[in-house]
């Protein structure tokens, strides 16, 4: 079945035709949506960040310990130096790449089982739907956090790939659940009864009429993991269950805290890879906001004619 | 009644998942992290500890792994988890009993009130569409929703402690020292204490409330119903707290329910940050010192605390909606 999706997708040229078309349309949206646009503007900063750091610092080797300890900031080290002696605009640069992939990849997968598991049980109905979405309930209300950590404390520290894996696993299940609720509405409209009624198979019905129409919202829910993906590490980072020797942004929080930067006057170093998460998230929640606007007409910010005959 | 019984079974059915989950954790982990553990323990606890311990992890027994789940799930069912490695000799339900008070307090309080205030200014926000709130409200908080929960814990200790000399205090629930005691003296200090945490929570939660609130409203707003009660000639003010706000609720609810899960794990960082001696804070101590039984059981914990207020969130769902009761 889940083979037989995606090479549908793949081989179809109709259907990569009409997911373009569907592109476009979103692009238009996003441009012409202030917050999209801020949104985007962040994302594509920290792409750029991501991919060529050594374009934006001095600094080779910002894990280097190599200047002075706790320097205030200065025209040298913008925003200072670390209790060991590293630059943090640096580090921060360099710390991009590890956020930017973890979103990247954990949004990627996770989108793909919401949308694997959410179509299908909306698409085969009866007890097969029953089962997944019972395993969708379980999953959203259990309490991923505590789950995490104590799964990356059995599994050892500091390997990005089990971070990944049980970012993934927690953090398909809200989007399933919407995918679903989605899918089912879309069931019995008539461009499917005539799909069905041509005597198309399920799984072109599903890789070549459904999932197109549903475009926007699969977007937003990749954008959705990708937030939770971002805080979620930066937490586990933080508290020391990621890997403590690699470049990222809570990792140079974990440090910040354990050499008490917020109480030995080097608050910067606490408040700049804060900041960083926090734009990167936001980036990410803008766009995924904007694209329930876009999805949902009604939600659209009113111009001030109409607001004051809603007043009235 | 169908509603609230199929709810009820999915309490049980989701309890069982997670002490599944909890019994197999150790046991499917590559490279046998539990014999590890109990090597590296072994002279340091005493014989019978050492057995709970071979028991409870399913190192050196001949029982095999079904007997070993039903025992597992005796246990657990009778509360007993085992005797905790960090606070030997005291047991996991002991540790945990006393932690529990401060999480309940602070976490429970600070998610309510997110939730309630929010609800509120969702609500105004989606009844004046394009208002002075209404345009301000959504772009801030569709930006506090993003951000780490620790991280504003840690600012509000840079701008509220750390930069006024103290003003409010940063470490722990009470002045180390205090004896507690149902005075007005130790109530204060607690207040105090839980202020800032309690404001870490309420700022990073409070936005998804807000949001959905509003959306929710602005859906509502466009029903026939409330243009049915316009023409009525019914105040603005009964038609947006009776008609529209009563409607807008009922999915709010059902997000908190949701949603509970990511609050309470943003909080346990919160506790972290704060030292604040509750699950979270217990929770990563644990971790710190591979003390695995109270690891295991505070997971828990925490997940029967979010399973309770999901069942809670149920049932005040059949209570506001007849829908939900009568065709379950």
């Amino acid at each position: 079945m889940s083979a037989a999706l995606v090479a549908g997708t793949a081989s179809e040229t109709q259907a990569s035709g009409r997911s373009q078309r569907h592109g476009a349309d979103v692009l238009r949206a996003i441009r012409g949506n202030r917050k999209a646009m801020v949104g985007a503007f962040l994302l594509l900063v920290f792409t750029v960040l991501a991919i060529v750091p050594q374009w934006f610092t001095p600094v080779a080797d910002p894990d280097a310990h190599q200047f002075g300890l706790l320097l205030a900031p200065s025209s040298a080290h913008p925003l200072g130096t670390t209790a060991f002696g590293q630059d943090i605009l640096a580090q921060l640069i360099y710390g991009t790449r590890q956020s930017m992939v973890i979103a990247v990849v954990v949004g990627g997968l996770a989108t793909l089982i919401s949308v694997l598991i959410g179509v299908s049980a909306a698409y085969l109905g009866g007890v097969t739907d029953g089962v997944l979405s019972s395993i969708t309930d379980i999953f959203l209300v259990i309490p991923t956090f505590p789950l995490i950590i104590v799964i990356a404390a059995y599994a050892g520290k500091g390997n990005l790939t089990v971070m990944i894996l049980v970012l993934v696993v927690t953090g398909w299940s809200y989007g399933a659940r919407q995918l679903r609720a989605q899918a089912l509405s879309l069931r019995n409209r008539d461009f499917l009864e005539s799909a069905r009624v041509r005597g198309e198979r399920p799984s072109y019905i599903i890789a070549v009429e459904v999932l197109p129409t549903m475009t926007s919202l699969i977007l937003a829910n990749f954008l959705g993991v990708a937030l939770y993906a971002v805080l979620t590490a930066a937490g586990l980072q933080f508290i020391g269950l990621g890997d403590n020797s690699s470049m990222s942004w809570g990792t140079m929080l974990h440090w910040a805290q354990s050499n008490s930067a917020l109480q030995t006057g080097q608050p910067l170093w606490v408040v700049a890879p804060g900041l960083c998460v926090a734009a990167l998230g936001a980036s990410f929640a803008l766009l995924n906001y904007a694209f329930d606007e876009i999805s949902n007409p009604a939600l659209r910010p009113v111009r001030r004619p109409r607001a004051q005959r809603t007043r009235s | 009644m169908r509603y609230l019984l199929r709810r009820l079974g999915f309490f049980v059915l989701t309890l069982w998942a997670a002490v599944t989950v909890n019994f197999l954790i150790p046991r499917l982990m590559p490279g046998d992290p539990a014999s590890a553990m109990m090597a590296r323990f072994h002279g340091r606890v005493n014989p019978a500890a050492m057995h709970s311990l071979e028991v409870a992890f399913g190192v050196n027994t001949s029982q095999g792994l079904w007997s070993q789940y039903v025992t597992y799930l005796h246990n657990t069912v009778t509360g007993n988890f085992g005797t905790s490695l960090t606070y030997f000799p005291l047991s996991v339900s002991t540790e945990i009993r006393q932690a529990l008070p401060w999480t309940l307090g602070l976490i429970g309080v600070a998610t309510v009130m997110a939730f309630v205030v929010g609800t509120f200014i969702g609500t105004v926000s989606g009844w004046r569409r394009g208002g002075v709130v209404d345009s301000v409200v959504p772009p801030v908080f569709v930006v506090t929703s993003a951000l780490p929960y620790f991280w504003v814990g840690m600012m509000l200790i840079l701008v509220f402690s750390v930069m006024t000399n103290g003003a409010l205090p940063n470490d722990g629930a009470y002045e180390v020292g205090a004896v507690p005691t149902f005075s007005w003296a130790f109530g204060y200090d607690v207040v105090r204490h839980a202020l800032l945490p309690a404001a870490a929570i309420l700022i990073t939660s409070i936005g998804g409330w807000i949001l959905t609130m509003r959306n929710n409203m602005v859906t509502v707003l466009a029903e026939d119903y409330v243009r049915m009660g316009r023409a009525k000639g019914l105040s603005d003010r009964e038609i947006m707290y009776q008609y529209a706000a009563r409607n807008a609720l009922l999915p709010n609810l059902a997000g908190f329910a949701m949603s509970l899960g990511f609050v309470v794990s943003g909080a346990i960082l919160v506790e972290y940050v704060f030292n604040y001696p509750g699950l979270g804070y217990m929770l990563l101590n644990a971790v710190n010192n591979l003390d695995y039984p109270l690891m295991q059981a505070l997971f828990l914990m925490i997940t029967i605390a979010v399973l309770v207020a999901v069942l809670i969130c149920d049932f005040l769902t059949a209570w506001l909606d007849p829908r939900a009761r009568s065709n379950g």
